[in-house]
């Protein structure tokens, strides 16, 4: 048995660390969350200089070898920062899904660019009537000579408007719920008959509502077998929701430690009101809630990079329990604040906004504590 | 990182089951599967068996009769015997008052208590807490006042736990005046229950079975030689005792043994026509503590692993406690809540070993309740779950 990190996963910790100690304040953070762009495209150039887009691709695809530990503690640092750029969405969600089912084609054509930090991806699954249900697709992609004809609406497509590519779900056969017929296509984001409309996200990341009327595409656009993607789907969605999840881990560390300062500067009635025990009993509550979600996180990820069976439940027990740490923390953090814990201009509400999104993201509480019952 | 079991911890852990198969006695494997109480002599011979086999002290030193099992070990063997429903070990001499012993004590007092511990000969009893002095220990009131070589104990010890049992005592007692800080007055001392001026009557807990005592001392002449260590340092001596001994204070094996028992229970109880288990608003709290405790399981895994790298385990003993027993009691929350109408009678044979009465309900309904109001002591115990928040406020939180 042991916890420890290799050194290799030492290093990858300490570097994303020190670039969000160093270079990730809150201020730049905002003007960020604020601009045009949506992300920080220095700080992207810094993240393939420093080889962490590589981090979730295999060693055969050029990559650091895309354990989920080695996510998890990338994941971990970032959401100390509450890190806004698209790693979620263009390495782990699109890279993931092209490295897992791409034609070697394919996977020459993206991979590369994903890891020199020139490709941005966005994986359009979701639908405004599917809920948590990933087989639940009513976008068409009809055969034509040429290739496919894409109709349909994607909902909350996260880096949707910044994408170059999206990477869309349509069904090629099959009824509405059906687990057999759904495809996936390589969609230019700036072909004919793609209709993005970009807006904020309660987190200050970017996500978009993509409308596809008429869309062609080749034939070579289809990413994996036709009909076949959902079991592709899952497991990538399986991942994501570990990065998620040790992203939290970060976000509620950061959160408690940040309200345990507070409460020592804070005077009230003549003192700190850190030597209420009122307050100190409800700090020690959401440090052991950090605690419990960081073993959840590190029993899935090692499930994970395991495999076999019991993967699906194990992700579940995660989610579940992060849902729960995560809004408990994020709730306390704010009111231990007080007042300024609702306002803007202080950060810990904004760890406890990313939170409460993670708690959405993927299937929440209740939808992954109802699949762990149940498998 | 990884959580996996070595060739030689697999091969251990094959060992360990053989063992409880052959060895554990099928009367207390029985009481165990009913939740029956245990007697003294069961607890002995299990105790003795494990003796026999050298495994009695999984945590002391080998020097003195220890197993010098790794951390692993000590885990493999504890998840074992909560499945198998060995009995746990009484902690009083072994994991309490032995260390002290072996870490404090002199050449002589090692000689002449240790053995008769190691091989369950002796029974022994804690007299911390008192009438005024529960989880603010410190200001306890017990005095042990010097005359010639002899000790005069007198004062109140309480919720001494099977101290109707007991042979020995060890006590934390006030030695120095009154001018000395609260804590720097303060020795250990091992006291014999057959001295003239001690007086145990019992007190009964919520499900009426005698598991705690309030012992008074009424001029108890002590010898001298029973101290340990230095006087005014028993207090230092209990401390540093409480950051050992704390494997499996966890409990995960116990309650995950107890959450299985609450799915079988669950699907084999009607509930409208269909079994419990399937009554979504029941499976959401079953799965709730499922995943909370597999999150525990891991809390715990990361404490062992820590203290297998010469880490002492620190206030992270104190999450594992907090969890540990709060998981257990929402357990048998469940398990009252599976009995339903059956949880209300309370017939208190049912629960001997032996009982050939009619059975008022099924064993399994007739023992949750007092179970359930038993167990509320767990998060009262050991220093509270506040005293363990308090804990983790000052040496984690800095507050």
């Amino acid at each position: 048995m042991d916890f420890s990190y290799s050194e290799e996963q030492q290093m990858l910790q300490d570097s994303v660390a020190k670039f969000v100690q160093n270079d990730y304040d809150f201020d730049s953070r905002m003007k960020v969350v604020k601009g045009d762009v949506g992300y920080n495209q220095d700080h992207w150039k810094l993240f393939a200089e420093l080889g962490w887009l590589m981090v979730p691709f295999k060693e055969e695809d050029g990559g650091l070898g895309g354990s989920a530990l080695d996510l998890m503690v990338v994941m971990e640092e970032f959401g100390k920062g509450i890190v806004i750029e698209p790693f979620l969405t263009t390495a782990v969600l699109g890279g993931g899904l092209i490295a897992n089912a791409g034609s070697d084609a394919q996977k020459a054509q993206y991979i590369a660019g994903i890891m020199e930090g020139t490709t941005q991806l966005a994986f359009a699954y979701a639908e405004p009537q599917g809920r948590y249900d990933l087989s639940d697709v009513t976008t068409t992609a009809e055969k034509t000579d040429a290739g496919f004809r894409l109709n349909g609406h994607k909902a909350v497509v996260l880096n949707g408007g910044i994408a170059d590519t999206l990477i869309v779900s349509a069904r090629t056969s099959g009824a509405q719920t059906d687990n057999d017929g759904i495809s996936l296509f390589l969609v230019d984001a700036k072909a004919t008959g793609v209709e993005v409309q970009s807006y904020r996200t309660q987190d200050g990341a970017r996500a978009a509502e993509v409308k596809l009327n008429n869309v062609e595409v080749t034939a070579d656009s289809l990413l994996a077998a036709e009909g076949k993607a959902l079991p592709i789907i899952e497991d990538v969605i399986q991942r994501a929701t570990l990065a998620i999840c040790a992203e939290a881990v970060g976000a509620m560390e950061v959160a408690y430690q940040k309200t345990v300062e507070y409460t020592k500067t804070r005077v009230q009635f003549g003192v700190p009101i850190a030597k209420f025990q009122a307050l100190q009993h409800r700090m020690a509550d959401m440090f052991i809630e950090h605690q419990q979600a960081k073993s959840i996180v590190l029993m899935a990820a090692m499930k994970l990079d395991q495999g076999g069976e019991g993967v699906a439940k194990a992700v579940s027990a995660m989610k579940a329990r992060i849902g729960k740490a995560g809004r408990a923390v994020g709730q306390e953090a704010v009111q231990i604040h007080g007042g300024i814990g609702v306002t803007e201009e202080l950060d810990v509400g904004h760890y406890f906004k990313r939170l409460t999104m993670i708690e959405l993201l993927f299937g929440n509480t209740a939808y992954h504590t109802q699949n762990f019952a149940r498998s | 990182m990884n959580v996996e079991f070595s060739a030689e911890e697999l091969a251990f852990q094959q060992e360990v089951r053989q063992f409880l198969n052959d060895k554990l006695p099928a009367k207390i494997a029985e009481k165990s599967k009913k939740e029956l109480h245990f007697t003294k002599e069961d607890f002995v011979e299990w105790q003795q068996i494990l003796a026999e086999k050298g495994w009695a002290a999984v945590n002391w030193p080998v020097e003195h009769g220890g197993t010098g099992w790794t951390p692993t070990q000590k885990y493999i063997w504890s998840n074992e015997c909560a499945k198998a429903g060995a009995p746990g070990v009484i902690p009083f001499g072994m994991s309490m008052v032995a260390p002290v012993i072996y870490s404090f004590g002199n050449e002589e007092q090692k000689q002449r208590f240790l053995p008769d511990i190691l091989g369950s000969k002796v029974w022994w009893c804690q007299g911390y807490s008192e009438p005024n002095s529960g989880s603010d220990l410190a200001s306890l009131k017990t005095t042990a006042t010097r005359d010639g070589d002899e000790y005069v104990v007198n004062g109140t010890k309480t919720w001494t736990t099977l101290g109707q049992h007991a042979d020995w005592i060890f006590c934390l007692v006030r030695t120095a005046g009154s001018e000395a800080k609260n804590q720097e007055s303060i020795s250990f001392l091992l006291i014999d229950m057959k001295t003239p001026g001690i007086n145990v009557s019992p007190i009964y807990l919520l499900d009426e079975t005698r598991e705690v005592n309030e012992i008074h001392f009424d001029n108890v002449r002590v010898p001298a030689e029973n101290l340990i260590g230095e006087e005014g340092k028993g207090w230092t001596y209990a401390k540093v005792l409480l950051t050992h001994e704390r494997t499996g204070i966890a409990g995960v094996a116990k309650s995950k043994d107890s959450l299985a028992k609450v799915k079988q229970l669950a699907s084999e109880t009607n509930h409208f026509g269909s079994p419990l288990m399937d009554d979504p608003a029941f499976a959401q709290k079953v799965a709730d503590l499922e995943i909370d405790l597999l999150a525990l399981e891991y809390t715990d895994l990361r404490t062992l692993a820590a203290v297998s790298t010469g880490k002492a385990p620190g206030p992270e003993s104190s999450i594992l406690k907090i969890k540990g027993t709060e998981i257990a009691q929402q357990i048998d929350e469940l398990k009252m809540e599976i009995a339903g109408y059956y949880a209300i009678p309370f017939v208190k044979d049912q629960f001997e070993y032996g009982f050939e009465g009619p059975m008022v309900g099924p064993g399994s309904a007739a023992n949750s309740a007092p179970l359930y109001f038993n167990h509320r002591k767990t998060t009262i115990y050991g220093g509270s779950n506040e005293i363990q928040k308090n804990i983790i406020c000052k040496a984690v939180l800095g507050l």
